[in-house]
């Protein structure tokens, strides 16, 4: 969980002065009979402890307390509903009539199932249509923002504002402009005099719009945590470095890259699982199209990713077996695809 | 001098590009207003109006027609603020045990919160439209409030803080005084972690003011929907009149990215230590 190389206060700067940095490990303050910090006896009240010791967890009452709701509400809403959704992966289920067991026939069916296999290629070509490009520019900016001193606070806040822009705007802004007829975007390329482009019709530019849209949302935030990881790699190293005569490319490859790699690892993990998630942006750009075809995601079902199958498949055709097995089998996809991620840059961490 | 100015014509080259970034980054805004104050011919001429024009109120006139604002603008804010408040409260409280005290279990139960943490919803949002069912939560913004009343992001940030940020010696000097768990709570814990409830609270709230898969699939009642939803819908039945959807994201959306900008220095801050940890 931890990344070492951005500890320190340094790596975000002074602007949060009231954040003390870490004073030693707090020794756990459990009023004891034993030899505590203070020594002496001292024996404080607490709001458990009344005459006679009670039994041993039940002394711990408060806490126990104090950390219930968040085991309470994950058990009621994430772990049984996760179970849950295991089990109903083998019924044949509408939501409100009987359940059937039917073993893995619904695994069968989605092994079977050509919309399932499109909806995984288009989530995976949206995915690395999107995090490539995001990661990539993410770096260079933050390269860029690091090399200077001048209007950084600037520039961050103006990078980071598109993560915390709602989707569904960001969705409506981006159809809007890459509509077919009237779009600013076929404005701009008849203004050169190319011939408008019907962006939301073609398999390929539907993908290339839905993945212009995560990069332009996701791009400043990774350049912001790229950025907190550069300004914790130490000077003296560049120095040393251009003292040895290598130049600023050698050094980049040599230098920054290494260092940087526990915080790529990361970028690279959270872009999988969010970009793999990809559901508001086909829902909001083609979901007017869903009444009248419940897979839609489009024309060509271009823009039909996973998700978007699972939640029509579960909530317009009410069909929560089916729901359950493609949800599951794609959790496990992206599991896949995460360890192999991992397997991949961190082999490239013990070249060196 | 030569290499002065090469340096020169670099230091410059970095911030035309760092500005490139930046008008990609606020462009769409902009551009939302642009469109927003003009008419749905003037977006469709070509070429298109480029600069602000003067048909905003008409816009919004259209918008409150065709969709509940203030009602889904209410929907909204009580969510976001009911949500928050109780994140803040019982992320704080749990926080605060796991910090500063030791009991049993304590270490399984916290590497069970921080591995469940990228635990996608998604694998359990049918049950969880089941068990809403059959409360008969389905369609109220209960259904949207309870189930993210805490979270384990919040819990592993404010331990963190509370950790490092809440001496020790204020806790003992409290007890001998005769405080218990909740009265140091209450007494201590809480003001000295302002800073990091400021962070977690503005971060719950942007979340769930922007929150859209929970809302579409437990708010069935068409007039009881939250803004993103009834923005969704406003956008897939009138997906041709974009001035006055335009209006619709302008007023939904901006006001909360520009009070974020306000904090937005000291939010950011956090946020990529919040990532990094």
């Amino acid at each position: 969980m931890s990344s070492s190389p951005v500890a320190g206060p340094a790596a975000t700067g002074p602007s949060s002065g009231s954040d003390t940095a870490p004073v030693g490990r707090p020794v756990p303050d459990r009023p004891s009979g034993g030899p505590g910090r203070h020594g002496r006896r001292i024996r404080p009240v607490s709001a458990g402890a009344r005459p006679g010791p009670p039994r041993r967890v039940t002394r711990y009452w408060p806490q126990y307390l104090a950390i219930s709701p968040y085991y309470l509400l994950f058990s009621v809403f994430m772990f049984f509903p996760v179970i849950y959704t295991v089990y109903l992966a083998f019924q044949k289920w509408d939501g409100i009539g009987e359940m059937h067991f039917v073993g893995f026939q619904q695994f069968r069916f989605l092994w079977d199932d050509p919309v399932f296999w499109l909806s995984v290629r288009n989530t995976l070509v949206i995915w690395v249509l999107s995090t490539v490009p995001m990661l990539f520019l993410a770096l260079v900016l933050a390269v860029l923002v690091n090399s200077t001193k001048r209007f950084t606070a600037f520039y961050r806040v103006a990078l980071f504002i598109p993560s915390i822009t709602s989707l569904v705007a960001i969705a409506i802004f981006f159809g809007a402009i890459f509509s077919n007829n009237f779009g600013l975007i076929n404005a701009i390329l008849r203004s050169v005099h190319v011939s408008a482009v019907p962006w939301m019709s073609n398999e390929w530019t539907i993908k290339l719009v839905i993945a212009a849209l995560m990069t332009w949302q996701w791009t400043g935030y990774n350049a912001i945590i790229y950025l907190a990881g550069l300004q914790a790699i130490p000077s003296e190293l560049y120095e040393a470095a251009r003292m040895d005569g290598a130049g600023p490319v050698r050094i980049f490859f040599s230098i920054t890259i290494p260092l940087l790699r526990p915080i790529i690892l990361f970028t690279v993990v959270v872009s999988t699982v969010t970009g793999l998630q990809s559901f508001t942006e086909p829902q909001v750009l083609f979901g007017s199209e869903a009444a009248t075809n419940p897979n839609s995601g489009g024309p060509g079902q271009a823009g039909l990713t996973t998700l978007l199958y699972f939640y029509h498949q579960a909530f317009d055709n009410n069909d929560f077996g089916y729901g359950a097995a493609i949800v599951w089998a794609f959790f496990l996809l992206i599991l896949l695809i995460v360890l192999v991620n991992w397997r991949l840059v961190q082999r490239k961490e013990r070249r060196p | 001098m030569n290499g002065l100015n090469r340096k020169r014509v670099r230091g410059l080259s970095v911030h035309v590009i760092l500005m490139l970034g930046v008008v990609v980054s606020v462009f769409p805004f902009y551009w939302i207003v642009v469109m927003a104050t003009n008419t749905s011919q003037d977006i469709y001429s070509y070429p298109p109006k480029l600069w602000f024009g003067g048909n905003l109120l008409t816009n919004i006139q259209h918008l409150f027609d065709k969709m509940d604002f203030f009602g889904s603008l209410f929907n909204t804010v009580i969510v976001s603020v009911c949500t928050t408040l109780l994140v803040l409260f019982f992320d704080s409280l749990a926080a605060f045990a796991f910090a500063k005290y030791e009991f049993p279990g304590k270490k399984i139960l916290f590497a069970l919160l921080v591995s469940m943490y990228l635990l996608p919803t998604q694998l359990a949002i049918i049950p969880q439209y089941e068990i809403m069912v059959q409360l008969g939560w389905l369609g109220t913004l209960k259904a949207l409030i309870v189930p993210a009343a805490a979270n384990a992001f919040g819990i592993f940030w404010m331990r963190q803080y509370t950790s490092s940020g809440v001496p020790d010696e204020l806790l003992d000097a409290a007890r001998i005084e005769g405080a218990g768990f909740f009265r140091q709570y209450w007494h201590v814990v809480l003001p000295c972690v302002r800073p990091a409830l400021a962070f977690l609270g503005i971060y719950t709230f942007i979340a769930a003011w922007n929150d859209y898969v929970l809302p579409l699939v437990m708010l069935v009642n068409p007039d009881r929907l939250t803004l993103q939803v009834a923005l969704a819908q406003l956008y897939a039945g009138h997906s041709t009149d974009y001035s006055m959807v335009m209006a619709g994201v302008l007023l939904a959306v901006i006001p909360l990215v520009l009070v974020f900008t306000f904090f937005a220095r000291g939010f950011i801050a956090d946020a990529t230590k919040g990532a990094l940890r």
